[in-house]
């Protein structure tokens, strides 16, 4: 499924992995997870410091209130940090609400609120907003960019959204079909809050035609 | 008001039974009553009921803690349920009062040897629900729970147990009336007090008036303790679907 596949994120970089569908990108999130065991070759994780992930679906425990959620994975989080991070996703009156109660959308922020509350010293993110409308999509990601810039973490982030990748990322890894290799290894200088329109455009022009290429317009479903 | 004129019906079909019958073979609720008033005058009652209320208290929670554990080890390790799964089914076939006879043989007439038969009984019906329970646990969780290494037995509190509930809740309803009807065998064949016991003497003396004083008068403890112990339960720990739904 994957081949050669070797890349190092550092400190505080943001890393999307970006291919066409189906060729590994999931698989390789899980590998760096731990949760593919099946693999030849080593990763290699932050020596100290904890693994924060937003899956597909939220996976939230359905029969814990958004807050207990929350709070199982991190219960050093102090009830500042834990305020801060649910107004920063404008959760704080969800607090309390099971998840059966929530929206996608709502769903989808509170597994971000769970995934930074570890305080993570690497963030993996699963197309965290995929099925989303657009209007809500880019919302979550503005939200997404001011948490990881508040934030100490490393982040490599799975997504067939090219936009949300060269508006999110430091760098872009655009991975071949399967056996997928790495294809390239786009660095975007320009800081998150700085890029302009144009300059994403141009990018994302850049990086759609290098898809195209290798057959896949990189918009399809996962 | 369903329930209450089903109750009312229950009562009156036994008492035009019993006009039939005669108060030898089959007295009247009237009659049962005032067996069951002046047994609980005297104490007689509330001793007998305490104590195999407190063997079935025993019974059950040992048969529902082992019974979970084993299940939850079967369901999730494929091994231990290859390993286990053959004396599951030479327990669910054994018949009640070969274990209670053999336990009283190898354990001698003693209180231990009885709950630990009643419990030997009980314990391969939770484990199969438990198991059931425990094949249909969600992965996805697992896998959450990995990646954030939240702590086993935190794990096992938080994200195992709830979605274990209504297995248990399933395996406990099904679970407290199979237990007292079988530590009545218990106490009939070898110990020397409970309502078991009692039942047995009046069975010797022919007292049928005495002995559905003592069914009856159990019944109504259980019939409490689903209303007022285990429904609540049930309900608290459902609380998030209702919510949800």
């Amino acid at each position: 499924m994957l081949r050669d596949v070797a890349f190092t994120i550092g400190p505080r970089e943001v890393v999307a992995l970006v291919g066409p569908s189906g060729c590994g990108k999931t698989t390789l999130l899980r590998i760096v997870a731990g949760l593919d065991t099946e693999f030849e070759g080593a990763v290699t994780r932050p020596a100290a410091g904890r693994l924060g992930m937003v899956f597909q679906e939220p996976r939230l425990l359905a029969w814990r209130t958004v807050e207990e959620n929350v709070r199982l994975v991190a219960p050093d989080a102090t009830p500042d940090a834990l305020a801060l991070l649910f107004d920063a996703l404008e959760l704080a009156e969800h607090r309390g609400h099971h998840p059966g109660e929530l929206s996608l959308g709502l769903a989808r922020r509170a597994a971000l609120a769970r995934a930074f509350a570890v305080d993570p010293a690497l963030l993996l993110l699963d197309e965290p907003f995929v099925s989303l409308d657009l209007p809500l999509a880019r919302r979550l990601r503005q939200q997404l960019i001011a948490l990881i810039d508040t934030h100490s973490t490393a982040t490599l982030i799975v997504t067939h959204d090219l936009e949300e990748a060269v508006s999110l990322a430091d760098r872009v890894l655009l991975l071949s079909p399967r056996p997928a290799r790495i294809l390239a290894d786009i660095a975007i200088g320009t800081p998150r809050k700085l890029r302009s329109e144009a300059e994403m455009q141009r990018t994302m022009a850049a990086i759609g035609k290098r898809l195209d290429a290798i057959g896949s317009n990189g918009r399809g479903p996962a | 008001m369903q329930r209450v004129a089903s109750l009312l019906l229950f009562f009156a079909t036994w008492w035009v039974a019993s006009l039939f019958a005669g108060p030898q073979m089959l007295p009247g609720p009237e009659r049962v009553l005032a067996v069951i008033v002046a047994q609980a005058r005297t104490g007689e009652l509330f001793a007998q009921l305490g104590v195999t209320l407190a063997r079935v208290a025993c019974a059950f929670t040992l048969a529902m803690v082992v019974g979970t554990a084993i299940g939850l080890a079967m369901g999730r390790v494929r091994l231990v349920d290859r390993l286990g799964d053959p004396w599951l089914i030479v327990l669910l076939n054994l018949p009640a009062l070969v274990v209670i006879v053999l336990a009283f043989i190898w354990g001698g007439l003693t209180e231990v040897a009885g709950i630990l038969a009643v419990a030997v009984n009980k314990l391969p019906n939770t484990i199969v629900t438990v198991r059931e329970g425990s094949r249909a646990l969600d992965r996805e969780l697992d896998e959450m729970a990995q990646v954030f290494a939240i702590p086993r037995w935190k794990a096992l509190r938080h994200v195992v147990l709830p979605q274990l509930a209504p297995y248990i809740a399933a395996a406990a309803r099904s679970g407290l009336s199979l237990v007292w009807k079988i530590v009545l065998i218990v106490e009939l064949l070898g110990r020397p007090n409970g309502v078991g016991f009692e039942i047995g003497t009046a069975f010797q003396l022919f007292d049928v008036t005495l002995i559905l004083a003592y069914a009856l008068s159990f019944v109504v403890v259980v019939l409490l303790i689903e209303t007022l112990l285990v429904q609540p339960i049930e309900r608290r720990v459902s609380r998030w679907r209702a919510r949800a739904a």
